[in-house]
């Protein structure tokens, strides 16, 4: 037996929700039946089966009702119609003492934006679930002791929330939500508001706790990347709030159920797709045959860069060189800018994927240059370029873009125009 | 018009409401009476017990501990000032007016805030009685003050009370609906019942905005403490009152001045107390 079955459930907001059903029983659409009663349908007639032990992944864009869905599990949001068996018992018929109890024994919960108390310090918010349920204060501070130690905070115990870093703030939500040992971890898009290397890296330490706790995880995310990564079942929500097919991240990326599901999955490989050739731009540069030290400081001047990278005459890359050499140089009374090359930068293809370009976008202090088989130079990519790309696959993304993106965004549009 | 006006006379209305309230609710007014008396007589026998240069150490001591070493220089000269015009007696029996009015205050306004936090409709209701409350003049408080509470320290506790309750009100009613839904979320989520999520998220949360209530309700308790030295209740109003009346410009002057001075202090130390909250 599945440890969560969820039956014919139905969320509808609105005045009149079994009008609404009954409209939606007629095959009438979302849209319709807004016009109609009034009412908004978040969750049409879900029907799953969650196994113990493994990561559900409920994945869908804004308005598919993915949100509303998890808030359904452990009722901070009571569905309209159907089923929700957690070990067979139901979750919508609890009272309210019955569904603290689940909310503090068996079911814990990770947030977008953390929701952690800006009051207490980080011990004391991991232990908060705990001292709700009224366990004795040394056997909390050893369980969230523990939990600490599961996600690696160790020695931030007596910080306070907002000392913490994103990707740290959220370590604490996932060491609150496990100090109670909970049977069941609801995700609410939790890696959604870190940085994509971030994201990344919290995603694997997931995948990694996951593997020695064995907890049953239900994530929810917007993003089938993160989906496909951590997921051993996917469940695709439609923006009519219906589920349009659920599988194996392998069953979904191999047979897509409908086209819907299909427009996804060609996502996917986006930034696969995507090549160093498309977002490159150009770059002025330095002829080694008659440009001297005084150009080259005049060239930085205008690109506003302590560095430029000079070829010969037929753009072959020589190397790059950096304005204290030049200075130097200049000081020196020498002409000769390739006395002064250094070729501590890294350069790719045209052809070669974003996906790829990313781990040396982060390492690198220039920009990447992009060169042909015979060392010509093609243009540069600007780290910013690349990890703006990494994350561009989501446009209608429901969470709050982070400010760095937006500078990012703005970075590539300008460079764009450019080209 | 006259007839109109004898049909809907509001203010013969009013003064029926509180003639009746005087001739049958004479108990409960008694009771409060002697309550607000108990408490008012407590503190002023606190703050007037010791020598007031024990009392300027400890509020210089309070001032340092609180808002810094400047507040600390200023309480150290200005209650000197204070107690070198001859006017101490009188700065302790208003301090202890307001504080006892602010005492009652919060105890009746916070609660009344968090209730007005958790429902929509009770907020529709209490917005325009805060609001009523806000804008009366302050001596129109007076009277129905002496007629339920007769003369003194006790009627001005409670016109001081009811004129600096809507702060605290409105501003404990906002700090709570600020909280970030995620931490009610959460809250719940982990299984708190309603009055845990109040006392551990709801108004931790929100004890900066609520400070800022107290910080207001205080020094409009200050204001009203000295309007009420009109109906006898002493202290500060009673010495600016005695200069009015009797023209005596340099005793309304330093009453002035010592209530500046009270009033800056209480201001400071406060505010330092919300930042504190803030941190």
């Amino acid at each position: 037996m599945a440890l969560i079955e969820v039956r014919d459930l139905y969320k509808i907001f609105g005045p009149n929700p079994k009008k609404a059903k009954q409209l939606i029983e007629k095959g009438i659409s979302k849209q319709e039946i807004k016009k109609k009663t009034g009412c908004t349908v978040a969750i049409n007639g879900a029907n799953f089966d969650i196994n113990r032990k493994e990561t559900f992944v409920v994945m869908g864009l804004s308005g598919s009702g993915k949100s509303t869905f998890i808030r359904c599990l452990n009722r901070l949001i009571k569905p309209t119609f159907g089923k929700i068996l957690v070990d067979g018992d139901d979750v919508v018929k609890m009272d309210s003492e019955k569904i603290r109890e689940l909310r503090r024994y068996k079911m814990s919960m990770v947030f977008q934006h953390f929701g952690l108390l800006p009051h207490r310090d980080v011990l004391g918010n991991v232990e908060f679930g705990l001292e709700l349920g009224g366990v004795e204060k040394s056997v909390r501070m050893e369980k969230a002791g523990n939990a600490l130690k599961l996600v690696g905070l160790e020695g931030y115990e007596h910080s306070l929330p907002r000392e913490l870093s994103g990707g740290m703030q959220q370590r604490v939500g996932l060491a609150r939500a496990l100090a109670n040992d909970p049977e069941i971890l609801l995700m609410d898009e939790a890696f959604s508001a870190l940085d994509p290397l971030i994201r990344a890296q919290m995603q694997d330490e997931l995948i990694a706790l996951q593997a020695s706790m064995h907890k049953t995880i239900v994530f929810i995310t917007h993003d089938l990347d993160e989906a496909l990564k951590i997921g051993d079942r996917i469940a695709i929500l439609g923006p009519d709030g219906k589920v349009r097919q659920i599988g194996t991240p392998e069953e979904i990326l191999s047979a897509p159920a409908d086209s819907y599901v299909k427009k996804f999955v060609q996502n996917v490989d986006r930034t696969k797709v995507i090549t160093a050739g498309t977002i490159m731009r150009k770059s002025p540069l330095l002829n080694v045959t008659k440009d001297g030290p005084k150009t080259a400081l005049h060239l930085m001047e205008k690109t506003g860069e302590s560095y430029a990278y000079l070829v010969d005459s037929d753009r072959k890359l020589l190397g790059i060189i950096y304005i204290e050499d030049v200075i130097e140089l200049k000081n020196e009374k020498g002409k000769d800018l390739s006395t002064i090359i250094s070729h501590d930068f890294y350069t790719t293809s045209k052809d070669t994927s974003i996906a790829d370009l990313l781990g040396t976008a982060f390492e690198s202090k220039t920009p990447l240059v992009v060169i042909n088989e015979d060392n010509k130079f093609l243009g540069i990519i600007d780290r910013v370029v690349v990890i703006s790309e990494m994350n561009g696959g989501v446009d209608e993304s429901e969470t709050p873009t982070v400010f760095s993106e937006i500078v990012a965004d703005q970075a590539t549009c300008s460079l764009q125009g450019q080209i | 018009m006259n007839k109109i006006r004898d049909i809907l006379d509001i203010g013969a209305g009013f003064e029926k409401i509180i003639e009746w309230l005087t001739d049958n609710a004479d108990w409960l007014f008694d009771f409060i009476a002697m309550v607000v008396e108990g408490f008012l007589d407590g503190i002023n026998w606190l703050l007037n017990f010791p020598p007031a240069i024990v009392m300027i150490l400890l509020f210089t001591l309070l001032a340092w501990k609180i808002a810094g070493r400047g507040v600390a220089f200023f309480t150290v000269l200005g209650f000197t000032l204070i107690a070198y015009m001859g006017y101490w007696d009188e700065t302790m029996d208003t301090l202890s007016l307001v504080l006892s009015a602010v005492a009652f205050g919060l105890l009746t306004g916070i609660p009344l805030g968090i209730w007005a936090s958790k429902s929509d409709s009770v907020w529709k209701v209490m917005r325009p009685v805060l609001d009523f409350m806000q804008t009366l003049p302050a001596f129109v408080y007076l009277i129905p003050a002496v007629l339920l509470f007769k003369l003194g320290p006790v009627p001005g506790v409670i016109a001081t009370l009811i004129f600096s309750l809507p702060p605290v009100v409105r501003l404990t009613n906002l700090g709570i609906r600020q909280v970030p839904v995620e931490i009610k979320e959460a809250c719940k989520a982990f299984g708190a019942t309603p009055k845990q999520m109040l006392m551990k998220a709801e108004l931790p949360v929100a004890l900066p905005t609520l400070m800022a209530g107290v910080n207001q309700t205080i020094m409009l308790a200050l204001s009203m403490v000295v309007i009420s030295g009109m109906i006898g209740a002493g202290g500060l109003g009673n010495v600016v009152l005695k200069g009015i009346t009797q023209l005596k410009i340099d005793m309304g002057f330093e009453g002035g001045v010592s209530i500046v001075i009270l009033a800056i202090f209480l201001d400071r130390v406060t505010q330092a107390l919300s930042d504190v909250s803030k941190r």
